[in-house]
């Protein structure tokens, strides 16, 4: 299938490459890619060895074609993140896949594009902000786990922040690229360009892509109805150096999908659309000896319209259209001091989050059936986060801290009636303190690098946890009620890696493990009524004594020629209860295994990907076994020269074995993609 | 400084004189006619005076009716206060007459308005007609009155009043009171009364008025935290607490209990049995 990590480019020969696939677990590791990719060392040494970070490369630094490294360069955003070590997605269609980090999703993460921070407007998490961007105009993902994502939020899981692809006052004058890309399993087609300006006082980037599929069909020839989708995506960039210290940037984006099917829902989306802008201030001196001082402010505004229009036979014709809007600011700088490296943080955001649900009777006659099921709820979240970087003598402690303040207010008063039917004495407004401490050390021995870490942070419920009113989970087949009067969700985290390069080959083990009180989940309330029709019951967010989650990972490299490496990763999850009852969503042992060859402008991967089975599960949460697979995929790449400009393409086959198959993440097991040819083109005008 | 102090005096004698402007204009239509608000629903001419009747409604609805009350004494235009009235609904069925379940008129804050309410059990239709009869005193004399009323159907078509046999052999009328709905927990009431005689009335206290809302257009779902209907001696009516959660059209099955917990009428709401033979109905 696809990864994620700076291989760059390998040469080499078709023959090889088959000759040399065995079932082997080998993954990448800094020291491999800072050998293999130059340009993006300097990222991955001043990063991995003290964070647990991850990077996922969309664009690779050096301009001109983009998203070389990538198995398949233009599958969506979500393929990527799929791709990647530590995040896996739960999947209800084709589109808008939904980021899962330690096996937590978006109430337990923190998701911003550049530092800033969005809120899906859909009730039922079909809209991730992950949706709202595109490859078109990111550089790439970073990847913080548990409390070492604390800057960006309060966070349990970890933070996902996606950078935007910036020229940055590099003088390379007009770029181009055009980029067009083919999938025969669902006819997808995409296109995608790029037109750029940059010197060195001025620049300007506008990234267009456009995306279009029909349904897919699932190994074996089964189509899997309603798993369309059409999106496009503009963005723009724009800095200009005020002065040689003084940079003023602004960037926008809009993207709108259109026509998206869920096959594993009950509704699909007519309209997904985002604005998203910010205005930055970046001064590389502040006052007396605090450097990089970077302001941002931002605002986006998301709407979102579910409906059942195109379902021929659904039990009543419902509308459900969501809206959120958020307005945030963070301002930042550094200071170095000796051996510390200080960051401080002041931030902010304002969300306002609004859903409807209206139902049409069959009968004509009769009043339409409305309530809002979220309620206009106004998040005001304010914070400080502070962080100190420590060089010691061959090894290193990174200390940090987040302290927050968030309040929520439910400002439609029917929305607040309505939730006062479950809560009478509910007060309009709340407001809760959060905090993070995190202490992180790591130790080079030689070329073995220890690291580890123990941490403490909380949050606050999420929209849907404290005030969702009858949000149906199609995936457990229950109706949620919110509940004001859930505590925070606090998680003691420990952490370590152990990396260890030994000649050719390179070894990776990480692992983490959380404690988490009070963990926010619903519960199964016998006594309430359900309200949609067909649901087994309804469950009310409540806080669960404590869970515990823990992740381990084996991750290599090996490389067996100068041409050729194999990588493997293998991963653990597991996640109980006080009672040892499992959570939802855990994934069971998972593999992939890649052979990637490279050879001057001829590329080619080689991967097999997939799971055991799942054994522990809870039907409680809507979840059966899911049976082990394992998939083979293939691509090959070629660069050629015309002119100064560049062409690049790309073919390749993903689930050659036609498989049948779905994983542990895909909503009521709606089966996945089968065989799929694809084939993609890009092509750079320097 | 001193001018300051005087700008700010007038400014706060302009106010004062705004605010008290309207506090006195307001008020003067009000005292003029204090049921403004409220639809005049019947005039009657007799005697020598104007019998006035206001309701929230547009006319005489079957159901429960609160209904205002003044007497214009027609030689003077004023309006009589002081008087005591009593009133006897009376249908005209074909084949028999009865009357309905109403209250004792009593007076009210304003002295010229006297109100009572009237459950009309059904309505009126081309053979069959209400006659509302009218006695009333004042000044020391007495004085009837007796005039055809026409009692409509529910607008909506929507259930507010049951006439029913109980299982104890008694015939019961059970109506409920106005109620805007709103998605929250709203106070619901309703009046309960026995038919003793064809012309007799008489209200019953202490029985139970068991509730269980519903929506047949959506699976036939109910809301959370009902509370039944229960006798409150203060009011004599029934009073209780109707959840909804959404707008729309909702079946409010009920049990009519007695004080020694006997269901006299209705059933309880199953997969089987979608609704109660007992129950109200709202829609908005």
């Amino acid at each position: 299938m696809k990864t994620t990590y700076p291989y760059g480019a390998w040469s080499g020969y078709l023959g090889h490459l088959i000759l040399a696939l065995c079932l082997g677990v080998i993954p990448l590791s800094p020291q491999k890619a800072q050998a293999q990719e130059p340009i993006l060392a300097p990222i991955i040494d001043s990063i991995l060895p003290i964070d647990l970070k991850e990077v996922i490369v969309i664009s690779s630094f050096n301009r001109g074609i983009e998203h070389k490294s990538q198995p398949k360069p233009l599958s969506t955003l979500d393929q990527y993140l799929e791709s990647s070590k530590k995040v896996s997605m739960v999947k209800r269609g084709a589109y808008a896949w939904d980021p899962m980090l330690n096996d937590m999703t978006s109430e337990r993460l923190s998701i911003t594009i550049d530092g800033m921070r969005i809120f899906g407007a859909c009730t039922d998490k079909m809209d991730p902000i992950t949706s709202y961007v595109d490859v078109s105009n990111l550089s790439d993902i970073h990847v913080e786990s548990g409390q070492q994502g604390a800057r960006h939020g309060n966070v349990i899981g970890g933070a996902l922040d996606m950078r935007l692809e910036k020229s940055n006052f590099r003088p390379l004058g007009w770029t181009g690229a055009v980029e067009t890309g083919y999938e025969s399993n669902n006819t997808a087609q995409i296109v995608g360009g790029e037109l750029n300006f940059s010197n060195e006082h001025f620049y300007v980037d506008t990234d267009l892509i456009y995306r279009k599929a029909e349904n897919y069909t699932a190994g074996g020839g089964e189509e899997v109805a309603f798993s369309q989708f059409e999106k496009y995506n503009l963005s723009t960039n724009a800095g200009y150096k005020v002065s040689e210290n003084q940079k003023l940037l602004a960037n926008f984006i809009f993207d709108e999908a259109r026509d998206v099917g869920y096959p594993a829902l009950p509704m699909d989306v007519s309209l997904a659309r985002a604005f998203i802008g910010s205005l930055s201030w970046v001064q590389d001196s502040f006052i007396g000896d605090l450097e990089n001082w970077e302001t941002k402010l931002y605002a986006n505004t998301i709407t979102h319209i579910m409906d059942d229009s195109q379902r021929p036979d659904v039990p009543i014709r419902m509308d459900m259209p969501g809206w959120s809007d958020t307005y945030g600011f963070y301002t930042q700088t550094e200071l170095i001091l000796d051996d510390h490296h200080l960051i401080g943080k002041l931030d902010g955001y304002y969300n306002r989050s609004l859903a409807e649900m209206t139902m049409y009777p069959n009968d004509p006659n009769e009043q339409d059936m409305f309530m809002l099921t979220w309620p206009d709820v106004r998040t005001l979240n304010s914070g400080i986060y502070l962080e100190d970087k420590i060089s010691l003598k061959e090894s290193s402690v990174k200390l940090s801290t987040r302290l927050a303040l968030q309040t929520f207010n439910v400002a439609d008063d029917f929305g607040l009636n309505s939730l006062r039917i479950f809560y009478p004495d509910m007060a309009q407004r709340q407001t809760r303190v959060l905090k993070s401490v995190s202490a992180h050390y790591h130790r080079q021995f030689k070329a073995l690098h220890l690291s580890g870490g123990l941490a403490y942070g909380d949050r606050a419920p999420s929209v849907s946890e404290g005030f969702g009113f009858y949000l149906f989970n199609s995936f457990d087949n229950h109706d949620y009620i919110g509940n004001p009067d859930l505590k925070n969700e606090k998680a003691l985290e420990a952490n370590f890696k152990m990396a260890w390069p030994i000649k050719n080959l390179d070894i990776a083990v990480e692992g983490n493990y959380f404690h988490t009180w009070d963990y926010i989940i619903g519960e199964v309330h016998p006594e309430l009524d359900v309200m949609t029709i067909g649901a087994d019951g309804v469950k009310v967010y409540t806080n669960l004594e404590y869970a515990n989650l823990y992740n381990v990972s084996l991750d290599m490299v090996y490389q067996l020629t100068s041409e050729l490496d194999w990588s493997g990763l293998v991963s653990y999850h597991r996640g109980t209860d006080q009672n040892g009852r499992n959570l939802p969503f855990i994934s069971p042992l998972a593999y992939r295994s890649r052979l990637t060859y490279g050879q001057g402008n001829f590329s080619g991967t080689l991967t097999l990907s997939g799971a055991l089975d799942q054994s522990d599960f809870n039907p409680d949460f809507g979840e059966d076994r899911t049976p082990a697979y394992a998939l083979l995929s293939l691509s090959f790449g070629k660069t050629f020269s015309i002119g100064g400009d560049a062409l690049y393409g790309k073919v390749g086959i993903e689930n050659i074995f036609d498989r049948y198959y779905s994983t542990y993440s895909d909503w009521n097991n709606i089966p996945r993609m089968g065989r799929n040819f694809f084939m993609t083109l890009s092509y750079a005008i320097n | 400084m001193k001018n300051i102090k005087s700008i700010f005096a007038l400014l706060a004698l302009s106010l004062g004189i705004a605010s008290c402007s309207n506090g006195t204009d307001d008020p003067l239509p009000v005292a003029d006619n204090p049921l403004e608000e409220f639809n005049l629903t019947g005039s009657f001419e007799a005697n020598g005076h104007a019998l006035e009747i206001y309701s929230e409604q547009e006319g005489f609805t079957m159901g429960y009716n609160e209904l205002f009350i003044r007497i214009k004494d027609l030689s003077t235009e004023d309006y009589v206060s002081d008087a005591t009235i009593h009133w006897n609904p009376v249908m005209h069925m074909t084949d028999k007459a009865h009357s309905c379940p109403r209250s004792e008129i009593s007076t009210t804050g304003e002295d010229t308005v006297y109100k009572g309410f009237i459950v009309f059990q059904m309505a009126s239709n081309d053979d069959e007609y209400w006659e509302l009869n009218l006695e009333y005193s004042f000044g020391g004399t007495t004085y009837t009155t007796t005039e055809q009323i026409t009692v409509n159907a529910p607008s909506n078509g929507k259930r507010t009043v049951n006439v029913f046999t109980g299982t104890d052999d008694v015939k019961y009328v059970l109506a409920m009171m106005p109620l805007t709905p709103e998605v929250t927990v709203n106070d619901l009431s309703a009046v309960l009364f026995k038919m003793e005689t064809m012309m007799n009335f008489p209200a019953v206290v202490d029985y139970t008025v068991a509730i269980d809302p519903r929506m047949p257009s959506m699976g036939n779902h109910s809301s959370p935290n009902n509370e039944d209907l229960l006798f409150d001696a203060d009011t004599g009516i029934y009073s209780g607490k109707l959840s909804l959660t959404m707008t729309g059209y909702w079946k409010i099955n009920l049990k009519l209990l007695n004080d020694q917990g006997d269901i006299l009428k209705g059933e309880d709401v199953t997969e089987e049995n979608e609704g109660s033979s007992l129950f109200f109905e709202i829609e908005f």
